[in-house]
C-alpha cells in the first residue's frame, strides 16, 4: 500500500531570502518518501526548482503592497499525487503567455515553463484574495 | 552573493562560491559583471563548480552577462557545471547558447588562441 500522505501548510514573507529555505523543504520531501521508486535526486531538484519559480514569482510579479505581505504554500501527497499550491495576493498574469520555451537570449520569463515542464499539470486560477497557482506531480 | 574574481589576463575568472544561483542572489552577479564590463573586462569565465542549484532567474543572470560580453566584443563562458546544473541549460536550450568547458584551464586557455 502507497502510505506516503504529506500534508504541509507553509506562510512566509514574500522575500528572496526564504525561496533556500522552501526549496529545500521540496528537497526533503523528495529524499524522505517511502514509496517513490523513481530517481529521487531528480525529484529532489524538481520540487526544489517549481517551489523556488512559484515563489519567486509569487513574490516579483503578483504581489502588490511589498514585503509586509506573505507567500501560502500547501503542499500535499494522496494517493500519489503530488499537489503544491502556491497563493499570492495580488493581481495575477496571463500565465498562457509563459507557458512555452522562451527565445534563449530572453533574459526572463522562463519560470512557468520549467514548472510545466517537471511537473505533469500546472493551473492558474483566481481567488477570493488574489490567486494560486497549482502544480501536480504523479509519483508513480 | 559569494564571489571571488581573479584577472588571469586574458579573461576574468569568477568563481560563484554559493550552493544556490536564484532570484535571491542572482542580481548580485549581474551588478559584478557590469562592474567588470564598466572596467572594460569584456572576456568572463564563469566557474560554476560549487552551484549545485540554478533557476530561471540565475540563467537569466547569465544571459545577461553573455549578451553584454558579446556587444563588447568579449565573450562569457562556462565551466564546471554540476549535472543538474547542466540538466537545466538543457532544458532551456542555453547549451547552444553558451560555450561550456570541463575545466578552469580549458576555459581560460580558449581565450589565449
Amino acid at each position: 500500500m502507497f502510505s506516503d500522505q504529506i500534508a504541509v501548510d507553509i506562510k512566509v514573507p514574500n522575500q528572496t531570502r526564504y525561496l533556500c529555505m522552501i526549496g529545500h523543504i521540496g528537497e526533503n520531501i523528495a529524499r524522505t518518501l517511502k514509496h517513490y521508486t523513481g530517481d529521487r535526486e531528480k525529484l529532489a531538484y524538481d520540487l526544489n526548482l517549481v517551489l523556488t519559480e512559484a515563489m519567486a514569482n509569487a513574490i516579483q510579479h503578483a504581489s502588490i503592497d511589498g514585503p509586509s505581505k506573505e507567500v501560502h504554500i500547501e503542499i500535499n501527497i494522496i494517493s500519489k499525487r503530488l499537489i503544491i499550491k502556491v497563493y499570492d495576493f495580488g493581481k495575477g498574469f496571463d500565465i498562457d503567455k509563459y507557458i512555452h520555451p522562451r527565445h534563449p537570449l530572453e533574459e526572463h520569463g522562463r519560470g512557468i515553463y520549467l514548472i510545466r515542464t517537471v511537473m505533469d499539470e500546472i493551473n492558474y486560477t483566481k481567488t477570493d484574495s488574489g490567486h494560486v497557482l497549482e502544480m501536480i506531480k504523479n509519483l508513480n | 552573493m559569494n564571489l571571488h574574481i581573479d584577472d588571469r589576463g586574458a579573461a576574468v575568472l569568477l568563481t560563484i562560491e554559493e550552493e544556490r544561483l536564484d532570484a535571491h542572489n542572482s542580481g548580485d552577479l549581474k551588478t559584478q559583471m557590469l562592474k567588470l564590463f564598466e572596467e572594460g573586462k569584456n572576456n568572463l569565465v564563469v566557474d560554476l563548480q560549487a552551484v549545485r542549484f540554478v533557476d530561471s532567474s540565475g540563467l537569466g543572470a547569465l544571459v545577461s552577462g553573455f549578451k553584454n560580453a558579446s556587444s563588447r566584443n568579449g565573450s562569457l563562458k562556462l565551466t564546471g557545471l554540476q549535472l543538474q546544473v547542466k540538466s537545466m541549460f538543457e532544458l532551456t536550450r542555453l547549451h547552444r547558447v553558451f560555450e561550456i568547458f570541463n575545466d578552469i584551464d580549458e576555459a581560460l586557455g580558449s581565450f589565449q588562441q
